[in-house]
């Protein structure tokens, strides 16, 4: 028999506990597109940053990098993190409502997402106006960080880093390989994306002292690219620069082979030429195809915490890390980072704490030099990766020192496969 | 810029104008025949497309090997669309017409999305793989062979209609439903053999382009805006004109871009078709 005196003493120490664990609590809100068409790639974001939210609660330390097997974040007395995750269905509308109610009603200290531009978008501005750090991992436009916003940090690289990468390829290509490329062709769909991109490399071509010999923005889904791809020919190019879409991607690398077109190599702006089903499509016609990619599996080879931290998702989810997957993961661990460093859930201690970070780059699964933001919030060390299908498979080719591969060039004549 | 290019890019437009024809064919005929313009045309060359898939991709059938089969299916497939649908519209207003294929289209394009998904697929080896080269110029051996089924199908319709006897009374309805009906001509099995022809040939299209194109359930879309193009300009019902106007196009298109600017290929081909009708209503070989 108990007696009352140990009964209420149980009770009291419940009691303290209950309210004790209530303060080792940080709640951080995960907008994400849970439901609708991009429902799949939500998912994939939701289980990587769980997963690294987990790493930090828990006490493995086996994958290495600074917090992971903490047992909670150590500047907040062993404070746990909990993430809040909210569906955004793709609608910028419902991103802003639920960031509205992560803040008021769950008193998040910090918000991550939205993987959508246009939602990160809206929700960074609710964020804004509430004093509430938005700390986003996956979007890409490069006006999201051009807005003037305090709260607002980026950690991903945006596409115009993406066309400089190219450039910085080309240069280390000369540098250490000796390979000059002089003419250049551009060659995009002419919606937002293609025009977009042939924009900036045209200029960053200009400014490194490249000639761009043609620029053929196409109308996307036609019937045939036989006009477009007769000029490129007739322009003579070292190189193509591409943005398409998937169908187009086809199209036009059948119509190169058909016509015989043959640039020492085809500089790919993802989309399209990233897709599974333009590997598969295109078989051995598509080896050789050179594109840019934010993370690769095959990086795990000179980067042992990558392939760790794949092997942690494997056991928990059956799947690998993408590109999206990683960069999500990430952003829990540089939110993390900050809220430790500042000591408190306080919005202003954490902004301050965003502001001075200095995440070194062995410390990410990215392949990047480090986190660290400038003025307008965006991380200046990020950095993306350049990858060629060799054998029906994407492996990476640049930064040289990450290769699991070296690249190969000139690409072979289509006859010659 | 040299004449090699040139001459290239030339045929390249006859080619790519001779598989614009050969999905034009049947879209004229029935508009012949009927005067009801089928919306669903471009879906009956996809279907078409993924039946000639679905062969290679189940019993490694290629898609020339299959074709006879894939022109039967369709066949069949545009006879059922007619006895099911066509049929009852016959002689209703034209805005119910224009609804019910418009409808049709929708309804096929939903159906290849739900049973085969939005996904982008093709045949990845064909016999025709390859290419024709001829001195400096080369060409797609698929891209050869679409352009000569093309002709050979046109030739084929062609000879029906004006050789044989089914041909002669598909032209009599054609030309007045009323009075071939009291010599004797059934003009509903006139209708549906229409029906089965249109569709047949948008299926031999779509076994030819398999072998050169992507497939995916929006692909009749990217074909058919030329295709009305084509049945306008070479004037309705005009199975040769249609013929005719193909290679126009394909020429006008891929010229065009090649000496201007891509984006504006499709201006050209539609400017080229404005002036057609400002000056022949009727079309290039249409009746007046």
């Amino acid at each position: 028999m108990t007696s009352p005196l140990r009964t209420l003493a149980l009770l009291a120490a419940l009691l303290l506990s209950v309210r004790a664990s209530a303060q080792e609590e940080i709640r951080i809100g995960v907008i994400y597109p849970l439901t609708g068409a991009a429902a799949s790639t939500g998912i994939e974001l939701k289980n990587a940053a769980q997963l690294a939210a987990d790493l930090i609660n828990g006490t493995d330390k086996s994958l290495g990098l600074p917090l992971a097997g903490a047992g909670g974040l150590p500047g907040l007395k062993g404070a746990k993190i909990k993430l809040i995750f909210v569906d955004h269905q793709g609608n910028p509308q419902v991103g802003a409502s639920e960031a509205e109610r992560l803040i008021t009603e769950h008193k998040v200290a910090a918000i991550q997402g939205a993987y959508f531009s246009t939602v990160t978008t809206t929700a960074s501005q609710v964020a804004e106006r509430n004093g509430v750090p938005f700390l986003n991992a996956d979007s890409s436009s490069p006006a999201l960080t051009q807005r003037g916003f305090k709260w607002f940090f980026r950690t991903t690289p945006h596409d115009e880093l993406f066309v400089q990468n190219a450039f910085e390829f080309l240069r280390d290509l000369k540098a250490k390989k000796g390979i000059q490329v002089k003419r250049i062709a551009i060659f995009a769909e002419n919606t937002e994306f293609g025009t977009g991109a042939a924009k900036l490399q045209e200029r960053y071509a200009k400014e490194n002292g490249y000639e761009v010999v043609e620029k053929v923005l196409y109308p996307p889904k036609g019937t045939q690219l036989t006009s477009e791809v007769q000029k490129l020919k007739a322009s003579r190019p070292d190189i193509v620069m591409q943005s398409s879409y998937l169908g187009d991607a086809i199209l036009s690398m059948k119509t190169y082979k058909d016509l015989g077109f043959l640039p020492t190599a085809l500089l790919a702006n993802n989309a399209g030429f990233n897709d599974s089903e333009f590997l598969k499509t295109m078989g051995k016609d598509g080896n050789y195809v050179i594109s840019r990619e934010v993370w690769a599996l095959d990086l795990g080879v000179k980067k042992p915490v990558i392939a760790k931290a794949n092997a942690l998702l494997q056991a928990r989810h059956g799947v690998n890390f993408n590109g999206n997957s990683a960069r999500a993961f990430t952003g829990v661990f540089a939110l993390a980072d900050a809220i430790n460093r500042a000591g408190s859930t306080k919005p202003e201690a954490i902004q301050k704490a965003l502001q001075e970070t200095n995440i070194p780059g062995a410390d990410l699964i990215m392949p990047w030099g480090g986190i660290q933001y400038d003025a307008t919030g965006q991380n200046t060390k990020g950095a993306g990766i350049i990858v060629q299908v060799q054998d029906g498979k994407y492996a990476t080719v640049w930064p040289f020192d990450l290769a699991s591969k070296d690249v190969i060039w000139p690409m072979p004549a289509w006859d010659k496969r | 810029m040299t004449v090699e290019l040139l001459l290239q890019t030339l045929l390249s437009g006859i080619l790519i104008g001779l598989v614009y024809a050969l999905v034009a064919i049947g879209l004229t005929l029935i508009f012949g025949v009927m005067d009801i313009v089928n919306f669903a045309h471009g879906e009956f060359l996809m279907f078409g497309m993924y039946a000639a898939f679905w062969g290679f991709a189940f019993w490694k059938l290629d898609p020339i090997v299959t074709l006879p089969l894939t022109a039967l299916l369709l066949f069949a497939f545009g006879v059922v669309v007619y006895k099911l649908v066509i049929r009852r519209i016959t002689d209703a207003p034209m805005l119910s017409q224009i609804f019910a294929t418009f409808g049709l289209m929708i309804l096929f394009r939903g159906l290849a999305q739900y049973l085969w998904k939005p996904d982008f697929r093709s045949v990845d080896h064909t016999i025709v793989a390859g290419k024709v080269v001829l001195g400096g110029l080369q060409f797609g051996l698929p891209q050869v062979v679409a352009a000569a089924g093309a002709v050979v199908t046109t030739a084929a319709v062609w000879a029906f209609l004006r050789y044989t006897r089914l041909g002669a009374a598909l032209e009599a309805t054609a030309a007045d439903k009323e009075a071939a009906a009291l010599m004797g001509i059934d003009a509903q099995r006139m209708f549906a053999l229409a029906w089965g022809i249109g569709a047949a040939c948008a299926g031999v299209a779509g076994a030819l382009l398999a072998t050169c194109y992507p497939i995916f359930p929006e692909v009749g879309s990217t074909f058919i805006l030329v295709a009305f193009v084509l049945v306008a300009l070479g004037g309705f019902g005009s199975v040769v004109g249609a013929f005719w106007a193909g290679i126009l196009v394909g020429v006008v298109e891929v010229m065009g871009g090649f000496l201007w600017d891509p984006a504006y290929k499709m201006v050209l081909v539609l400017s080229l078709y404005l002036l057609v009708v400002w000056f022949r209503p009727q079309g290039l070989m249409g009746k007046a």
